[in-house]
């Protein structure tokens, strides 16, 4: 009984310390002098998104509407669709192809007080065998004449996982973000981001349908097994982000990210763009990012025989990688006289290529090689955007 | 607790500020180039948001993608 209850105190614990978190936060914006900050604009967003790799395309429509009262009190809905077709090597591996759909679905709202923002928002992500569930919680902070914003934020994640063709298998995973993040003015054309995330995991991490190989005596010289991964995982990213007005109308834009995690994935991102504004109504944008990784301790693209350790894994997104983007994209903004309500709007279009090199993950779907010595798998993808946004 | 420890020392300073006042560096009629649309981490919207969703399920990394937004002061 006893025992019990010390597990209840323990987990009421837990739950409770987001929440003192945020109290001893908004304890804190007492003592400060508070007027000012702003929602962000009324308006509708709409996005078709298209991705487009060898065998695979998604793409799909997403919509944003956002509503302001009152200049302190805002609520947006937001729904997007992916529909997925064709397949990707590791299905392609092991599998047939298919085609399914994932619907997005975001309820969001924000109340402004004094210099400070609350935001408050749930998501549900559904598709046929797996359901996405998170509850956000964000403030933002206004401080030292407004050069300085501070942002902080906890989301709580509950996911259900389930398997095609197996009413059975039913599985969950529990995830938390931890989020603080610093704004700064530097100069009167430089700004600043630090940003820094910590993401826990902890339930059914590996996937429902993918596998590994090791080293077998069939024809191929290897066979296949379930992956299998940690029940828990936990990652911390910073990212320092800058912007540069230059000496005529344009800017630089610059980033680095860092990333590790408790799987021994280590991460490093780098982005510059471009943004120049032309001709009174257009501005274009040229954007490069590179991202390198190494692979999770317990990857391997060959074990060297069945259940060779205790975790397993052979998805190439933990695999040592790199990726390369290379992004342009055109925005024309107007102020319409002649549709009512719209105040001013935009229209844009984006495209990314993007190169994806691997080093230790093998294509074997290339025939005639012994097992381990297959070409290293690599491919590119264009991904497309149509945006458009009206403020109203 | 780990990332209490880390977020402590942020409150307690955000508590401090109140004590004391810091004359802001750039007058409010020195921010027209922070506040033109092209100085905006988000200026996309939900097509940011996309393209992090995008790269967050092809890559191992993730978080920290950006989205504390503010800080220009501009408006």
């Amino acid at each position: 009984m006893l025992k019990a209850v010390q597990v209840v105190a323990v987990g009421a614990t837990k739950m409770l310390k987001p929440l003192l978190l945020v109290l001893a936060f908004l304890f804190a914006l007492q003592s400060l002098p508070l007027p000012a900050a702003v929602l962000p604009e009324q308006a509708v967003e709409f996005l078709y998104h298209r991705y487009d790799q060898d065998g695979q395309l998604i793409d799909g429509p997403a919509v944003l509407v956002r509503k302001n009262f009152d200049s302190t009190f805002s609520l947006s809905g937001e729904y997007l669709v992916d529909t997925v077709s064709g397949a990707s090597i590791d299905v392609v591996s092991t599998a047939s192809e298919y085609e399914e759909e994932r619907i997005q679905q975001t309820v969001a709202m924000d109340y402004l007080t004094g210099k400070s923002i609350l935001s408050l928002s749930y998501s549900n992500s559904e598709e046929n065998d797996y359901e996405a569930n998170s509850l956000s919680f964000n403030i933002s902070q206004d401080f030292f004449g407004d050069l300085t914003t501070i942002t902080m934020g906890y989301t709580k994640g509950w996911d259900e996982v389930g398997r095609v063709g197996d009413d059975t298998f039913s599985e969950e995973i529990d995830r938390q973000h931890y989020r603080l993040g610093l704004s700064q003015v530097l100069t009167k054309n430089a700004l600043v981001n630090l940003d820094f995330e910590a993401i826990t995991d902890e339930g059914f991490l590996n996937n429902a349908y993918r596998q590994v190989r090791f080293v077998s005596d069939g024809v191929r010289g290897y066979d296949f097994q379930a992956e299998q991964y940690p029940n828990t995982h936990t990652s911390r990213a910073v990212a320092l982000r800058g912007m540069y007005y230059l000496p005529y109308r344009a800017a630089i834009r610059a980033e680095y990210r860092y990333f590790n995690d408790s799987w021994g994935v280590r991460a490093d991102q780098y982005e510059i763009a471009y943004i120049h504004p032309a001709f009174e109504h257009w501005i274009f944008e040229l954007k490069y990012r590179a991202y390198s990784q190494t692979k999770a301790d317990f990857y391997n693209d060959l074990f060297p025989y069945q259940d060779a350790q205790n975790f397993l894994a052979r998805d190439k997104e933990l695999s040592t990688f790199q990726t390369q983007t290379l992004g342009l994209g055109v925005t024309f903004e107007f102020e319409p006289t002649s549709i009512p309500l719209i105040e001013k709007g935009q229209i844009n279009l984006f495209l990314d290529y993007l190169k994806f090199e691997y080093e230790d993950f093998r294509d074997i779907s290339q025939e005639g090689y012994q097992a381990g010595e297959e070409p290293l798998y690599e491919f590119d993808a264009l991904v497309g955007r149509f945006f458009v946004k009206l403020e109203y | 607790m780990k990332y209490l420890k880390i977020l402590l020392p942020w409150m307690l300073l955000l508590a401090m500020t109140g004590c004391g006042e810091i004359k802001p560096w750039v007058k409010p009629y020195e921010r027209d180039n922070l506040a033109d649309p092209i100085m905006s981490f988000g200026r996309l919207g939900i097509a940011n948001a996309y393209m992090h969703h995008m790269y967050q399920s092809r890559e191992g990394a993730r978080g920290a993608e950006g989205g504390s937004g503010g800080g220009c002061g501009c408006n």
